[in-house]
């Protein structure tokens, strides 16, 4: 039994973190904020350098075959330095899917291409867990139409892969009958788009439900292991500042008042850190499906709430300069934000978690979502 | 990561399932809430005989003398909790002093003291806190002179839980009245029935007397009963604080407290539908389970560095804090869930599960509050676990100014 990262999960966190510490100042990701992409491009070709986005791609198809967990770890670095990246969704959730429809032969041409570089997937699975107003794709044939929302991984993609009734949908980015729609979200460190469908044509890789399942799952690890990586960030800002800012010449930090709030932090989110590496580790190693589905709403949600808790936390300690866009902490507090409502907003997905768990009311059931 | 175990485990938790098919008659009923009884001793002979108690003390002590290994232990653990059997007995002698003495006791104290205590017919209470002395334990004030070969006690400890039914006391005394605060303490053992003290329940908001007040009128103990040298007694203490901490926060503990108010919540109906069907106590029922599977794992991260012999750092500082939290506010929502159910005690008419989560509720308030309340664990995280700078210290302001 032994419940921690092995020397390699640590060194490879570990060249993770020298390489944004260098290459995700926060001077860049205020570039990136006001619409300059080079950082992104700077950050992609690190990573690619590293070999990162071969992670979780099976060795078969020219990646790495490692897991989920090796990909959590790797967006808990990009979470901390709130770097731009389509790590998430193309090397997480696109691969995720892909690899296990692997038994289509096209899943597997797919792969090869997202290994060789070539392709970089923009994912959209938001109808799936909360469809509002008249959102939803429909497949006839090959062709879609409809409307899609808040696909992430919007920054550098050159296909969009959604979930839809039939499995995944693969269309190119400039395919006729598409139109991507920029949305402007509080979170200025990534991009999410919306699209709009008549008749374009897409790949489509039938799948009755697993592959999309395991995008979700997944996604919501990563989603965990970027607030958690978020979150981390805040409260070194916040105890640093705190142990530098004087006041009744004294450190601030040295007031109780001050020092309960980074303990209060620092409390609620050690232990995330052992549920982000259980919730990811179980995407590739439990026994039952059910257990990785859970898993990863109990990260998820968990850590959307301890990530609320130390982003306003952390920047109250900041006093009147947190709330200045001088020192940069809202690109985090955004950040965090954001993560907290994408793939399902933590009241949707603990009601997903007990219905797994046979608690109460059945997914889909007319009461669904109403309390 | 890997959550299997070696063929070597896997073999050592065969052997505990057959020890406690073979056994399991003679334990007590574990609601056996009394530390001695003669069935309590029985079964205390027992688990010795076969290492699953007092696993990795020396033999010369009365122990099994196994090498320590967090695994097996948490694997007896597991075993004992799932074959719902009293496991070995715990308390203050146990937990907490028998490992003072083997690091800082002498020969002789360790022959006298340890085997006893090990085998639970020597019960012993923990005499630190004091009325004007509680998370400021340094500044304690019952106070000991010599005369002659004897130390004199005065004074009065308070929070003393088991002090009615036990033989000894180890506890904190000033010897050096002229000493800065947390040098002139020196740590002291006492058989309970020596003439000058007296025990008086302190009754608590769960109407039980879980702890006491213990009075100290002239008390005589022989200078030799001292662990540790004179003003040496706060970091002999410290060392036991530290066995302390380990004990609570029992993350299985909360995680069979989640499972047993899901149940509640599928089995009780409210108008003809299941409590779950509420999907606000759900909501909150799942939100505690995300907080329980977090300490579960986290306590799991912690086994395994202490097998790897690997310091915890802020993972071990935070576990009495959001332990004892977690544990409070499932206690909460289950008696929320009750509904008007939920104010029914102590022999009530229809009251559910013996009145068990209102003690809770209550009692893990005061875990909250006992053995370095919340303020100090955070005191501790932010010091020791972030590297925040102390509260200057402020000379003393004599009361009414």
């Amino acid at each position: 039994m032994y419940f921690g990262l092995s020397d390699n999960q640590t060194l490879l966190q570990d060249s993770v973190r020298r390489t944004l510490e260098r290459d995700a100042p926060l001077d860049d990701i205020r570039k990136f904020a006001q619409g300059d992409n080079t950082p992104l491009h700077t950050i992609h070709a690190s990573l690619t350098e590293l070999g990162l986005p071969l992670t979780l791609i099976p060795e078969a198809e020219g990646g790495l075959g490692l897991g989920v967990l090796e990909v959590a770890l790797v967006q808990e670095m990009l979470g901390r330095y709130a770097a731009p990246s389509p790590f998430a969704a193309t090397y997480g959730m696109a691969v995720a899917g892909l690899r296990v429809a692997q038994a289509d032969k096209q899943a597997k041409d797919w792969l090869g291409r997202i290994a060789s570089g070539v392709v970089i997937m923009a994912v959209g699975v938001n109808e799936q867990i909360d469809c509002r107003e008249d959102c939803g794709v429909v497949a006839s044939g090959d062709k879609l139409s409809g409307k899609a929302r808040f696909l992430l991984g919007a920054d550098l993609a050159t296909h969009y892969l959604l979930a839809i009734k039939e499995g995944l949908a693969i269309i190119e980015k400039d395919a006729k009958g598409v139109k991507e729609i920029a949305l402007t979200t509080i979170d200025k460190t990534r991009n999410v788009c919306a699209l709009e469908l008549k008749g374009a044509t897409a790949h489509i890789i039938k799948d009755k439900g697993a592959a999309v399942a395991a995008m979700i799952n997944s996604g919501r690890v990563l989603l965990a292991a970027d607030t958690l990586g978020a979150a981390d960030m805040m409260l070194e800002k916040a105890v640093a500042y705190a142990k530098e800012r004087e006041q009744f010449n004294r450190p601030i930090g040295s007031f109780q008042a001050v020092k309960h709030m980074c303990a209060e932090m620092a409390a609620k989110l050690e232990p995330c850190r052992a549920l982000v590496w259980y919730a990811a580790y179980a995407q590739d190693n439990s026994e039952e499906d059910s257990e990785a589905a859970l898993m990863s709403r109990l990260a998820q949600t968990h850590l959307s709430e301890v990530g609320q808790y130390v982003a306003r936390t952390a920047t109250e300690v900041h006093g009147g300069m947190g709330f200045t866009d001088l020192l940069g902490l809202h690109y985090w507090f955004k950040r965090i934000g954001s993560n907290r409502l994408m793939l399902g907003a933590p009241e949707f997905v603990r009601a997903e978690a007990a219905a797994l768990q046979n608690w109460g009311i059945k997914i889909g059931d007319k009461n669904w979502g109403k309390p | 990561m890997d959550l299997n175990f070696t063929q070597e485990y896997e073999d050592f938790r065969q052997q505990v399932r057959g020890f406690l098919k073979d056994h399991k008659g003679h334990a007590p009923a574990r609601t056996s809430r009394a530390v001695s009884g003669k069935a309590r001793l029985a079964w205390q002979k027992i688990l010795l005989e076969h290492g699953y108690a007092a696993r990795t003390i020396p033999k010369e002590y009365g122990g099994y003398g196994a090498e320590s290994d967090v695994l097996k232990s948490r694997i007896i653990a597991e075993e004992f909790a799932k074959a719902k059997t009293l496991g070995g007995i715990t308390g203050q002698g146990i937990n907490m002093l028998v490992p003072t003495l083997l690091e800082l006791g002498t020969q002789e104290q360790r022959e006298k003291y340890i085997a006893p205590t090990l085998r639970g017919e020597m019960v012993w209470c923990q005499g630190y806190s004091e009325p004007g002395a509680g998370s400021d334990l340094a500044s304690l004030r019952t106070a000991a002179h010599i005369d002659g070969d004897d130390f004199v006690i005065n004074g009065q400890k308070i929070w003393t839980s088991t002090a009615q039914f036990s033989d000894m006391m180890f506890c904190l005394v000033r010897t050096e009245p002229d000493a800065p605060k947390h040098q002139g303490i020196s740590y002291l053992l006492l058989p309970m029935d020596t003439a000058g003290i007296e025990v008086r329940p302190l009754i608590t908001m769960t109407g039980a007397a879980e702890f006491n007040e213990v009075f100290f009128t002239d008390v005589r103990v022989p200078t030799t009963n001292i662990v540790g040298k004179r003003g040496e007694g706060w970091m002999v203490a410290n060392a036991t604080l530290t066995h302390e901490r380990g004990m609570l926060g029992n993350p299985d503990a909360a995680l069979s407290r989640l499972n047993t108010i899901a149940d509640i919540m599928l089995q009780e109906t409210s108008s003809g539908a299941p409590l779950m069907d509420n999907a606000i106590y759900r909501d909150r029922l799942v939100t505690l389970q995300a907080e329980v599977y977090a300490m579960k794992f986290n306590g799991m991260r912690l086994t395994t560095n202490a097998k790897e012999k690997k310091s915890s750092g802020m993972a071990g500082l935070i576990v009495k804090l959001q332990g004892c939290e977690l544990n409070h506010r499932l206690a909460a929502l289950a008696i929320d869930v009750m509904g008007a159910y939920g104010v029914l005690y102590e022999d009530s008419p229809l009251l559910r599960d013996e009145g068990l989560w209102q003690t809770h509720y209550m009692f893990d308030l005061g875990l909250i509050i006992g053995g370095g309340s919340a303020q100090i664990q955070k005191n501790i995280i932010s010091e020791r676990g972030l590297g925040l700078p102390r509260e200057p210290k402020v000379p003393k302001v004599p009361k009414g100014n």
